[in-house]
């Protein structure tokens, strides 16, 4: 398998969408290719970066904001 | 002495732990059955991720509480006609991510934001950087750099790609799930994505990669 071929298949790969014929080829590149290995786990990582971290929280004036707006628009009828 | 306005817009904002333990479809339940103390256990609940989508598309903080505002607004409007053949939250997930593409939209009143043309015009996505990362950079950075680093690298992407960044690696959306949110096909999201996570990946490497020795 070649280098571009093996990036082409990166994301698929990383959300597990990809049969194990498949799967094997590029694990048996990324054990040989340093660079694809490096892109395959950075890649990896800003994924979990992502979707791990709260990244942006909600600040309280905000979210005051928010609830008294509510209040004000819908919560009469209540 | 205590700030009597933020104790009392925190009581006005509390729900009760029984409103909270509550099931999700019995919430959205009691919503459209007319309960505001129901529909607040929802917006509790996803208060702080529809936050963070608007900031994730629009980039901006002011933008961001106008689409959280109007999110909600709609929601509570719009709950009698929820079908609920979705999830709640994909559902309120779909109203968000229409505030905050209107924004945009208006934002670039000269150009549209497209959601459905070719990817070919976004640049280059061929990986660049073949450095590899510091073992655990994030504790290397305080929290507040840290998310510093991560909002401008997204904030880096065009709107198409970080709005499907968004959907599927920050919400956890279903590639299926974020077709249909944006209209697009499963082929165009599963492209947009791949390039939405290597020019990430480029611009984190910016910081994240290991000093070499020269």
């Amino acid at each position: 398998m070649k280098c571009q071929r093996c990036l082409q298949e990166l994301s698929e790969y990383l959300d597990r969408n990809l049969d194990e014929g498949l799967r094997h080829e590029i694990e048996a590149h990324l054990e040989k290719c340093h660079h694809c290995e490096i892109v395959f786990d950075t890649t990896r990582r800003t994924i979990e970066f992502y979707c791990e971290g709260e990244i942006f929280e909600l600040p309280s004036p905000v979210r005051a904001r928010l609830h008294a707006a509510l209040r004000r628009k819908c919560g009469t009828n209540s | 002495m205590g700030r009597p306005r933020e104790i009392i817009l925190k009581l006005m904002t509390e729900t009760s732990p029984k409103v909270a333990e509550r099931d999700e479809s019995a919430l959205v339940a009691e919503a459209k059955a007319g309960s505001y103390e129901a529909f607040e256990a929802l917006v509790n609940r996803y208060e702080q991720k529809i936050y963070r989508l608007g900031l994730n598309i629009t980039g901006n903080a002011e933008d961001a509480e106008d689409v959280l505002q109007e999110a909600f607004l709609k929601a509570f409007k719009k709950l009698p006609d929820f079908r609920e053949d979705s999830r709640f939250y994909t559902w309120l997930v779909r109203i968000a991510v229409n505030e905050g593409l209107m924004k945009l939209r208006k934002r670039r009143s000269d150009k549209s934001v497209p959601m459905d043309d070719a990817v070919n015009d976004e640049g280059e996505v061929t990986p660049r950087e073949f450095a590899d990362w510091k073992p655990n950079p994030e504790q290397q950075l305080g929290q507040t750099e840290l998310r510093a680093i991560l909002q401008q690298a997204i904030a880096s992407l065009p709107p198409i790609l970080r709005v499907v960044f968004s959907l599927r690696d920050v919400e956890g959306l279903s590639t299926e799930e974020t077709a249909a949110t944006l209209d697009l096909t499963v082929p165009a999201v599963k492209a947009r994505l791949f390039r939405a996570r290597l020019r990430l990946r480029e611009e984190l490497s910016k910081t994240f990669k290991r000093e070499t020795m020269s």
